[in-house]
């Protein structure tokens, strides 16, 4: 019988063998080969269709089905190439065949899904095709896999021929209501949910089907799916939870069974399903309008006022405040017809009922809720803002004057405070009237009293009032704003309590730009006066507390220089103090730099305004420099302060004030300034300063004092942060003097300033043939320098810092002089200084070659710079001499610390071995550096980590006893996440451990304590019960 | 105080289901002295409230901190003389949960604290119906030990121990 039906079957030709082996041989490699075939022209669809001829009538469905199979593997493959005509019949074949045995339906279906792929489908089949589907298959029988099979059907013909769906009006919604009806599956209902949106959002007919449609999806309302383990499909809760939030939102016709529903979920008491009813509420609000939440606004606010009234989270709260925000908004856009009842003001009128006893409650348990409730409704709209406003700060004013308390009126003031910046924000735009303008005199009095008030809380928040009130413009009268001037002076200055100093400083910063004109006149002189006056005080000798003063003085100066006329008043005075405190007797580095501090801030605030910045640049750096060199003058009378502008903390503080005020000057005006500059440090030239008659002659680069040669600091800052574009004047020659000084003998200070300018001119020079010589020469010196000799050091700074401005650009020699300066680490003499060179490297420096100064900085520089190195590093370490090797360790610290752990992690296992050797190094900054590489390590890859498990915890519990807090704080840290590791692994030490833990319990740092604690005790659960 | 009585779903099933909740305290800042090598920071009141503070309520799924059980102003810790005195205020007058919070508390400062400790757990007096029992209990060192060998006990005080937040 068996060999009759294989004859019967078995077509002619190599064909046949194929078919027959895949129908009776169950071969399923052999469809691809078939579908080969057909693809390269071999045979066709109609020759396949020949060769399984009897089988497609076999009265056995299994090897009917069988033979469909191949013919539908071979259609997904080739439907591209199939010709109309082909594509009626087999359409006309596989509808008929949806009538077949349940065991032929799966693969009949996979046939339909490469059909519907086909777009020489003709018209009218796509229809005929769902319509059998509708009526032969119930899909929710199937497998998953075949009931995705004709969720995809149907989204290609939605895709694809929308016009023809459209024409079967509303039974095309019902047939699909009946196939999604029942699924289960996530991965099916995300399909499921995308097509219930496309009929929505694309308006397809739903007929009569609203109601089944909404029952069919929102039976899912809210998600409760929790992803099962190794989930292989990565679906999560909350993509269903957004595809659902997306077909329930999606139209106003749901409104009316959506939202007794939301309130149900929002009164429930499951958290998840109040958050997912809120946010769903949220998004309907987008769509909806008036007439669809009429009925339902009571509910809903008494739902959403109980929610923030009573909550124990935030998150339900801040969505409760997010839907009643939305609500609002969508009744404020609603547009009303003539007769219709304005339902925004009903609605905000039983929010202002329910919330505004709260605020006038005497004890005031529930103000926060109220006021914030009240914000969200306001902060919709211009007019919801009014209605609330003028109900709401009238109370307040009153509340404010009926409370004594500091702490009660702060409360009272902050919650103003949200309202007058909600009415800020909707500005006065076509309004004849200020908003707030009704209210101004009781607000003024007000602020008043909360700024006189000792209570620094209360005068914080009367700070900000005030500034909001200043923001409204034309609020504040002249008188107002003078006494606001006058009020931040004097809070400026309050003794000890710098919090409400900083404050009034940036609000003066702040109402400075709006009315430049009234700070002039009212604020400045009087600071000018105090500092004056100060400095009289200093000269007869007087106390701390006047220093002190004089401080607060300079920093509101800054602080009030957001305004360029307000410059052209600050700046003189901060300059002639500088010079008073240059002139005096006995003036501190650190007045000095306190000076330069503020003149730091103004010249950063002048950046933005180019006129500000020319002027800024233009008179304090020829002041700046004309005291410097004064300074550098031998002079015997001079006192002994003279060569406090050569100290290098205060030459530091000098360089960020002229580099900030170079760094934005317009080339033009850039290129006038460097004409003047370089010439005074290369030819003595000082017609740039205002002080001329200077005893010798400024010539820092030839045989000079070494007073003059650090000044260099100064030109470093200056050239060094000049746009790309502005040419330097005389550079060969600059160049040339600038590695001549950096291996000279005068002073290790003079020569780094040296180097530095060098290599920040190198950076930013343009690559060619004088670059090239540039490189040489330096490479010369280096060379020349590090032999043997006086030398080595200043050799070692320049070839550094010529290295690190290669890096930095990616220049190709970069390689050669990183590996010139590995070569370095086992040298006795400047090992350690080389190893201490890379974190130099890795490391942004404030004053040269940073992004502010236009140096040339690519921006993973770091990350290319370990992948260049590490090899290197590592290599040299096992190959280096015992003595040495902490000094590769250390480098790589460096490097390794400079990198974000999520870059570093791919790379740490091949370190590992590495990384458990440099537990063993004395030196805090690698085991710093090691701990802090292994942490992640511990967390990420427990199962590699285990094997090395006695090393790990003998040396942390021998680190968690370092002398250093933060390698002890990291050595534990390191103990707890070693908790992360298999338990087994950990049991055998877990008594050891702890024994151990108990003597950093008593560490004499708290903070080393802490994490003795966090880790003792995650130890202690280990394997224990109810862990 | 953030607001009375959210609901916590369990309804009747627990003494008290509608508890007070209270603020918890933010993390303590760190002062520059802390981060001085050199300056040796004594243990202080608010150290041993942060030890306590985080523990879990046996019913409810929050922190003695929240449900106020424990404050700082009832923590006593002389650094010293090595002694701690901790009171603690059960929510309800007849909580039979009383000794159990107690002795989580006792355990969290025994694994917490240097052995040269004395720790002293008791209820803040006048809070508790069997206060004296209570106390006298916590007290008794083998009895707390004892407690410990019971495993579905320190199945118990290991849940209230348990880190809220995981490794991250």
């Amino acid at each position: 019988m068996a060999a009759a039906a294989e004859e019967a079957l078995a077509p002619a030709g190599a064909l046949g063998g194929l078919v027959q082996d895949y129908v009776v041989g169950q071969q399923d490699g052999l469809a691809a080969e078939v579908a080969a075939d057909v693809k390269s022209g071999r045979c066709t669809v109609l020759q396949v269709v020949e060769a399984l001829g009897s089988c497609l009538e076999n009265p056995e469905p299994r090897t009917r089905g069988r033979g469909i199979q191949l013919l539908s593997q071979v259609l997904l493959q080739c439907h591209p190439l199939l010709l109309e005509k082909e594509v009626v019949h087999l359409t006309l074949f596989y509808e008929n065949q949806l009538k077949d045995h349940h065991l032929v339906i799966p693969s009949v279906l996979q046939g339909l899904r490469a059909l519907s792929l086909c777009d020489v489908l003709p018209p009218g089949l796509a229809v005929s095709v769902l319509k059998a589907i509708f009526q032969e298959v119930h899909v929710q029988s199937l497998t998953q896999m075949d009931r995705h099979t004709v969720y995809s059907i149907i989204t290609n013909f939605m895709r694809t021929r929308e016009e023809e769906l459209k024409g079967l009006g509303a039974d095309f919604t019902f047939g699909f209501i009946q196939v999604m009806d029942g699924e289960k599956d996530p991965r099916n209902l995300l399909v499921a949910f995308r097509i219930v949106y496309d009929l929505i959002s694309k308006d397809y007919s739903l007929g009569p089907f609203v109601e089944e449609l909404f029952e069919v999806t929102s039976c899912y309302f809210p998600v409760d799916f929790t992803p099962p383990p190794n989930d292989p499909h990565g679906i999560q809760r909350e993509d269903l939870i957004l595809s659902l939030r997306a077909v329930l939102a999606s139209t106003p016709r749901f409104a009316e069974f959506l939202l007794p529903l939301l309130i149900e979920k929002v009164d429930s008491e499951m958290l998840s399903a109040k958050l997912d009813s809120l946010q769903t509420l949220n998004a309907c609000c987008a769509v909806y309008g008036q007439k669809e939440l009429k009925d339902f606004l009571p509910s809903l606010w008494a739902s959403i006022r109980r929610e923030v009234f009573q909550t124990s989270s935030e998150r339900v709260e801040a969505e409760g405040l997010a839907a009643l925000h939305s609500l609002s908004v969508c009744l404020s856009r609603s547009v009303l017809e003539a007769d219709a009842e304005d339902l925004l003001d009903s609605f905000l009128g039983s929010i202002l009922e329910d919330c505004r006893h709260h605020l006038c409650e005497p004890d005031m348990k529930l103000v926060w809720p109220s006021a914030k409730l009240l914000q969200a409704a306001a902060g919709a709209s211009a007019r919801a803002c009014d209605r609330i406003t003028s109900t709401v700060i009238p109370l307040l004013l009153e509340q404010f004057n009926r409370h004594s308390q500091s702490s009660q009126r702060r409360t009272i003031l902050e919650m103003l405070l949200g309202f007058l910046k909600l009415q800020q924000k909707w500005g006065n735009e076509d309004k004849d009237e200020i908003p707030l303008s009704g209210f101004k005199a009781p607000l003024c009095s007000l602020v008043s009293l909360a700024l006189a008030d000792p209570s620094t809380q209360l005068q914080l928040v009367g700070i900000r009032a005030l500034t909001i009130l200043g923001a409204q413009r034309g609020l504040l009268s002249a008188e107002d704003l003078e006494l606001a001037a006058d009020y931040l002076y004097r809070l400026s200055f309050l003794k000890e309590d710098s919090q409400s100093c900083l404050a009034a400083m940036e609000a003066s910063g702040t109402l400075a730009t709006l009315y430049p004109t009234v700070f002039i006149s009212h604020l400045v002189p009087r600071l000018a006066q105090e500092l004056h006056t100060g400095d009289t005080e200093l000269a007869s000798g007087e106390g701390p507390s006047y220093q002190a003063r004089r401080l607060r003085c300079l920093q509101a100066l800054s602080a009030v220089s957001t305004h360029p006329s307000i410059v052209r008043e600050t700046l003189p005075v901060l300059l002639q103090h500088l010079r008073r405190v240059h002139r005096g007797n006995n003036a501190e580095a650190k007045e000095v730099i306190a000076v330069c501090r503020s003149l730091h801030l103004v010249a950063g605030q002048c950046q933005q305004e180019p006129e500000s910045c020319w002027y800024f640049h233009q008179t304090a750096v020829p002041c700046l420099l004309g005291l410097a060199v004064q300074a550098s003058m031998p002079e015997k009378g001079l006192p002994s302060l003279g060569k406090l502008l050569l100290e290098e903390e205060v030459l530091a503080a000098m360089v960020s004030v002229i580099s900030t005020a170079s760094t934005h000057l317009s080339p033009e005006l850039a290129a006038q300034s460097v004409a003047l500059i370089v010439p005074l440090f290369l030819d003595g030239n000082i017609s740039l300063l205002s002080e001329n008659s200077f005893p010798n002659k400024f010539l820092p680069f030839q045989n000079s004092s070494s007073e003059q040669k650090r000044l260099v600091a100064l030109l470093m800052a200056f050239v060094c942060s000049l746009p790309r574009n502005v040419e330097i004047p005389q550079l060969d020659r600059l160049m040339q003097e600038l590695l001549t000084l950096s291996c000279h003998h005068d002073g290790l200070f003079s020569c780094t300033a040296a180097a530095k300018c060098f290599a920040g001119l190198l950076n930013k020079h343009p690559a060619g043939q004088q670059l090239d010589e540039f490189l040489q020469k330096a490479m010369e010196k280096v060379e020349a320098g590090l032999n043997p000799g006086p030398y080595r050091t200043q050799a070692f700074t320049l070839l550094l810092w010529v290295t690190k401005a290669l890096v930095l650009r990616y220049h190709p020699l970069s390689s050669c002089l990183t590996e010139r300066l590995m070569g370095l680490l086992s040298d006795a003499e400047l090992g350690p200084a080389a190893a201490d060179g890379f974190s130099l490297l890795m490391a942004d420096c404030p004053d040269v070659l940073h992004r502010a100064g236009h140096a040339e900085i690519r921006i993973m520089f770091r990350q290319r710079f370990f992948t260049d190195s590490m090899p290197a590093l590592v290599h040299g370490f096992h190959a280096a001499h015992q003595n040495v090797k902490p000094n590769y360790l250390k480098g790589l610290s460096h490097v390794l610390n400079s990198l974000p752990k999520s870059v570093l992690l791919p790379e740490l296992p091949t370190l590992l071995s590495l990384l458990l050797e440099a537990l063993s190094c004395t030196d805090c900054v690698v085991q710093l550096s090691t701990l802090s590489c292994l942490q992640p390590l511990l967390l990420d890859a427990p199962q590699v980590m285990s094997l090395h498990i006695d090393t790990l915890i003998t040396k942390f519990l021998n680190l968690s006893c370092s002398p250093s807090m933060a390698v002890r704080i990291a050595a534990l840290q390191c103990i707890y996440a070693l908790t992360r590791l298999p338990t087994p692994v950990l049991l055998p030490y877990k008594m050891q451990v702890i024994r151990a833990l108990a003597k950093p319990l008593d560490d004499k740092k708290r903070l080393v304590r802490r994490e003795a604690v966090t880790a003792r005790g995650a130890w202690f659960l280990l394997g224990s019960p109810g862990s | 105080m953030v607001g009375a009585g959210g609901g916590t779903g369990l309804g009747g099933l627990l003494e008290n289901a509608n508890p007070l909740i209270y603020q918890r305290s933010g993390e303590r800042p760190v002062t520059a002295g802390e981060e001085d090598d050199q300056v040796p920071d004594s243990i202080d009141d608010r150290e041993i409230f942060d030890l306590i503070r985080s523990i879990n309520d046996p019913e409810h799924p929050l922190t003695l901190e929240e449900l106020n059980v424990v404050e700082q102003v009832r923590v006593k810790v002389n650094d010293k003389e090595s002694t701690v005195a901790v009171e603690f205020t059960p929510t309800i007058p007849h909580c039979s949960m009383a000794t159990l919070i107690g002795l989580s508390i006792k355990v969290k400062l025994i694994r917490s604290l240097p052995e040269r400790f004395k720790m002293d757990v008791h209820i803040t007096p006048g809070t508790h119906a069997s206060e004296h029992a209570v106390n006298k209990q916590l007290a008794d060192k083998e009895r707390v030990a004892a407690a410990l060998e019971n495993s579905h006990l320190l199945e118990v005080v290991n849940q209230c121990l348990s880190a809220r937040s995981q490794l991250d």
